[in-house]
């Protein structure tokens, strides 16, 4: 098998009294969707903000590329090419798509304007209409504040974003549960599309049709720990429900 | 995608005029226009140069304080400490000039003889005492996360306090007379103020501050959104402490200002100067929930309290009647605001 190219060796992390996780495992390959399922609870967002340098866990191991480190940042985990669309989006509502995209990485204007800061918004405009019509999103005007846009629009927006930067890894916190039909296909397709390039997804997911649909691979937690990890050819949605819930008891190694 | 299919198109830049419409400085705009032109239509010598040249040298202190405001409420803080700030800066000012340039044999007299090294020594002690307030408060919004609301609440208390502890009450006088003779009354080219020169200058290299660089874009990011800003990268603890210690030493500049304009500390003046300061910020069209607003908003809404109260007085009609429009105007504004911003929630 493959060096897994990005990997959490049994990490712990615990809010005051509630152990979130417990030496809970998880592997990620290099061009593949792996869908990250479990319950309420389970420590599906805990694992996600461990993996992306949000919080750091207390005990256990991130590896990436083969070699142990320690993300202690998000700037830090997005410097390694791991993006993750929050389920809140995390835009600045007041900006503009462009803005948006560029947040936290804006390109200045050449020579002594870029030296006092001065950004260059007629190429991040352009960058972004650029990326955003690679992505086949769809947006009305790109000087429009996000707080004008429809849900649809926003979450293109943040979809869009994190695409544009993840060059490893990217996380997707329930990245359809505001969308329409039509709009949950195409980001469904954007995520085949990101893997095709050899990018990591990592979809976090309730909805078990669509992880059935897109995902090449099923990672399960429970209680703070991974109990089971399919392929998806040959998994039914029983197999995934029973691994959720317990009632299907299966080993952390078994696939 | 939701009826909008219409590609992203390349969008052309958009001009002053459209941007300043969809910003709603154009409708202050109108507004500060047509109350110039009703006190002149009524009484002709309202557009005198020189009482123009009288409201802008009296406005400009306010102006420097407005236009940091501008970034402090954008970045969805507040900072009501600006007025101490502002006295405490002059204090140490005016006492710094005094102690280098004080006449020892003659100390009735001051240092009103002392010359511009004393002079620039004093300033430079007054800019650093309103920074250093500006850091206290950086620190304690950022850091220590106490609501900004609170946190220059309690430095307007130390700072006026310590205020009168460094001048046991009594406003300092023997000012160098040069520093009044230029910078408080002096003429620039013998028809601007000096300090309207400088109150103009901090407004437009800072209006540009905020409409083009990064530093101005992280403010409106953070204002927006606090923690996607976190998200992306953005250091948001030491960008709010940059943009409180810049609200200070504008607050020292400020008082600087004053000083040399009154030619003392004028401690007991300055109690509303907060207030003034957001009003003007809000009257400009700058959101008090953050991550909207402009400079060129903020110096209209500056200039219409000031050009209210200087056309009653010329029209004949009591002019604290400008106190009770302004705060009119002022609730009208953010109600307007509030209402825009639920319409869009439930869009």
């Amino acid at each position: 098998m493959t060096t897994p190219l990005l990997e959490a060796r049994a990490l712990v992390k615990t809010y005051g009294h509630v152990q979130a996780l417990r030496g809970a495992n998880f592997t990620a390959y290099a061009g593949e969707v792996v869908a990250l399922i479990g319950d309420n609870g389970a420590g599906k967002s805990t694992l996600v903000s461990c993996l992306s340098g949000t919080s750091q866990a207390d005990a256990g191991e991130v590896w990436f590329e083969g070699r142990q480190v320690r993300l202690d940042s998000p700037a830090h985990a997005q410097r390694l090419g791991i993006e993750v669309v929050y389920q809140d989006l995390a835009l600045a509502a007041d900006l503009d798509p462009a803005a948006n995209l560029f947040l936290g990485r804006e390109l200045m204007r050449p020579g002594v304007l870029g030296w006092f800061g001065v950004l260059d918004r007629r190429r991040m405009r352009e960058e972004a209409t650029a990326a955003f019509g690679e992505l086949g999103i769809e947006l009305p005007d790109a000087g429009t504040r996000v707080s004008s846009l429809s849900g649809g629009q926003r979450q293109s927006v943040a979809v869009a974003r994190s695409v544009a930067w993840a060059s490893k890894v990217i996380f997707m916190d329930e990245p359809t549960a505001a969308l329409g039909v039509v709009q949950r296909e195409r980001v469904l397709d954007v995520m085949r599309r990101v893997r095709d390039r050899g990018i990591a997804v990592v979809l976090i997911s309730h909805n078990m049709p669509e992880v059935l649909a897109v995902a090449d691979r099923v990672e399960v937690l429970r209680l703070g720990q991974r109990v089971a990890r399919f392929d998806i050819a040959g998994v039914s949605l029983d197999d995934l429900v029973g691994a959720m819930t317990g009632a299907l008891d299966v080993t952390d190694g078994a696939a | 995608m939701s009826g909008t299919s219409k590609a992203l198109p390349a969008r052309p830049p958009a001009t002053l005029a459209s941007r300043l419409a969809t910003t709603n400085v154009l409708w202050i705009f109108v507004v500060l226009v047509a109350l110039v032109l009703f006190f002149t239509a009524v009484q002709p010598n309202f557009a005198n140069p020189l009482n123009i040249r009288s409201i802008a040298a009296d406005n400009a202190a306010l102006l420097v304080l407005a236009v940091g405001m501008t970034f402090v409420i954008v970045s969805a803080g507040i900072d009501l400490s600006i007025g101490s700030v502002l006295i405490f800066s002059g204090v140490v000012a005016a006492k710094v000039m005094l102690a280098v340039g004080g006449d020892p044999r003659d100390p009735s007299a001051g240092a009103a003889d002392a010359g511009w090294g004393v002079i620039g020594l004093g300033i430079l002690a007054g800019l650093l005492a309103g920074l250093a307030w500006g850091v206290i408060n950086g620190l304690l919004v950022a850091k220590a996360r106490v609501p900004p609301l609170i946190a220059t609440l309690g430095t307007l208390g130390m700072a006026l306090g310590a205020s009168y502890l460094l001048t046991g009450g009594t406003d300092v006088r023997g000012i160098p007379r040069q520093l009044a003779g230029t910078l408080g009354f002096g003429l620039v080219l013998n028809s601007v103020p000096w300090l309207v020169v400088i109150a103009a200058g901090v407004a437009v290299v800072l209006g540009l501050v905020l409409a083009y660089t990064r530093f101005g874009r992280y403010t409106y990011a953070i204002g927006s959104n606090p923690e996607a800003a976190r998200r992306v990268g953005i250091r948001v603890d030491r960008h709010l402490i940059k943009v409180y210690a810049l609200m200070g030493l504008l607050s020292g500049l400020a008082g600087v200002m004053s000083l040399a304009h009154f030619s003392t500390t004028t401690i007991s003046g300055h109690s509303a100067d907060n207030l003034a300061a957001i009003a003007a910020v809000v009257l400009g069209g700058t959101s008090l929930f953050g991550g909207s607003g402009r400079v060129t908003g903020t110096v209209i809404g500056v200039l219409i309290p000031a050009v209210l109260q200087s056309g009653f007085v010329t029209i004949g009609v009591n002019p604290y009647w400008q106190n009770v429009a302004v705060g009119a105007v002022l609730v009208a504004a953010v109600y307007l605001d509030q209402v825009r911003r639920r319409a869009r929630e439930r869009a």
